[in-house]
């Protein structure tokens, strides 16, 4: 049931980003109007609680982060095979217990690898 | 229970019967634009004051007091000022992500506000994959608080960005196993049907263990999404800064201020539309008068209600537990959390194939 029924999902979901990005540059404007102007070296100066920064930012960063996103990718997609099923078992009765448990059972099997091998430690 | 499809049926057939229908569908997606806009605005604006002033009654304290009875013209005075305060240019950021970022926070969450149904036909967006949707649509949040990090060329915002992109993504699976569970017992990914399956009892009565363990782990993951409570990171004042939105001044810190307390509603509000019910009233089989005191309720205050208490909870949480470290937020989603959501996962399959739940 929607809220307007003639409108389709896809028409009021543009709607709804238009809005979204409508909000961000209306406020954006206003704020650039009445907000006030100023310039100095110091104040466009990067914000470290006051001490000079060193260095580039934009660096190579820690790899434990790296590990933790690619173990994600994997548990998401998962996740995404899981939808569908989920949708349709209950009409399935134990057939369907006996699918997923199969599928499950080899990523346990793998989150437990991931595990032994000692990816899932902060170093 | 008073159906407010009543209401837009009416306005539609008003607009239809005297213009094309093209004309009738922009000046309805109009207006539907509009309420989106007025409803994001008075419900941050109410968080704001909702958490400021449930933090000092925490802490013993009054809040807010001196602008308006009860301090409650606050936030307006404090939104203005977030408004005519300069928005800095920095030196050395990335230009076009430091700006885009504040773009894909809060067009996220006002598309997520879009799918919740807030009572009997006040729905905007209804996939029939709705859930799923959603989720979705909250993974583009996550790439505009990293693109925030990255772009302000400070370390402190990258730390804060890369933290709070690991925990959101590894709570997200903990998150999305939860909905599952409930999807399994369902049969349904439709919001609007999910809300319907529990006119005669909450989903989280009718699936007893599973849901209600699933219910747990859904608060949990979510605080984490918000990144609230103890899962504060991301922001954590006295290592950094203000975390990934430092750099950000003016009505550009103003959203993602904004879009984590929309966020905070939303995932509230998920979380009431799966476990209790969404805008269904309190209903106990056989207890017909109960039932009927019960929906004379309204059903957007149902909605509001759950929403509101659970993320009452949310807040309660922050005021109570220590801020964890990261190896132990991490050890906690990766050893613990997931899988138990899996094995809950498969419980509850376990439980619809042998029929044991009401």
């Amino acid at each position: 049931m929607n809220l307007l029924l003639e409108i389709g999902n896809n028409t009021l979901a543009v709607t709804a980003t238009l809005t979204g990005i409508g909000l961000v540059f209306a406020a954006l404007l206003i704020a650039k109007l009445i907000s006030p102007k100023s310039y100095s070296v110091k104040k466009s100066e990067t914000y470290e609680c006051g001490i000079p920064t060193r260095g580039e930012s934009m660096i190579q960063f820690k790899a434990g982060y790296y590990i933790f996103a690619i173990l994600f990718l994997i548990f998401d997609v998962e996740t995404v095979f899981l939808y569908p099923w989920a949708v349709v078992t209950r009409g399935m009765g134990p057939k369907g217990l006996l699918c997923i448990g199969i599928f499950m059972f080899v990523l346990i099997m793998g989150l437990a690898y991931a595990w032994r091998k000692g990816a899932l430690k902060w170093k | 229970m008073f159906d407010f499809g009543i209401w837009t049926k009416w306005f539609n057939d008003l607009l239809v019967g005297c213009m094309p229908e093209w004309l009738a569908i922009l000046i309805e997606c109009v207006v539907i634009a509009v309420l989106v806009l007025l409803t994001y605005t008075v419900l941050a604006l109410f968080y704001i004051l909702y958490e400021r002033k449930l933090c000092a009654w925490f802490q013993c304290r009054l809040g807010p007091m001196r602008v308006g009875k009860w301090g409650l013209l606050q936030v307006f005075a404090d939104m203005f000022k977030i408004l005519v305060k300069e928005l800095i240019s920095l030196k050395g950021t990335d230009r076009f992500l430091f700006k885009l970022a504040p773009y894909l926070v809060i067009t996220s969450s006002v598309v997520m506000l879009a799918c919740l149904p807030w009572g009997r036909g006040l729905q905007i967006i209804n996939y029939n994959i709705g859930i799923f949707f959603i989720l979705a649509v909250s993974s583009v949040g996550v790439l505009g608080i990293l693109l925030a990090g990255w772009s302000s060329n400070n370390k402190y915002t990258l730390i804060g960005a890369m933290r709070s992109g690991a925990q959101m993504i590894s709570y997200e699976i903990s998150l999305g196993l939860a909905l599952i569970t409930i999807v399994v017992f369902a049969g349904t990914m439709n919001i609007s049907e999910l809300v319907y399956e529990q006119e005669k009892a909450w989903f989280l009565f009718r699936g007893h263990i599973p849901a209600i363990i699933a219910f747990l782990i859904y608060i949990v993951a979510a605080t984490a999404e918000t990144n609230r409570g103890p899962f504060d990171l991301p922001e954590a004042e006295h290592e950094l800064i203000a975390g990934y939105h430092t750099e950000y001044s003016g009505i550009h810190f103003g959203f993602f201020y904004l879009a984590e307390y929309l966020n905070l509603f939303i995932v509230s509000g998920i979380a009431s539309l799966m476990f209790l019910g969404g805008w269904m009233p309190l209903h106990i089989p056989g207890w017909d008068g109960f039932n009927a005191v019960m929906n004379w309720i309204p059903s957007i205050v149902w909605f509001l209600g759950k929403a509101f208490f659970i993320s009452f909870v949310i807040i309660w949480f922050k005021w109570t537990f220590p801020r964890v470290r990261i190896d132990q937020m991490l050890a906690f989603e990766w050893k613990y959390l997931m899988p138990l959501s899996l094995a809950n996962l498969l419980l509850m399959a376990v439980f619809v194939a042998l029929g044991w739940h009401f």
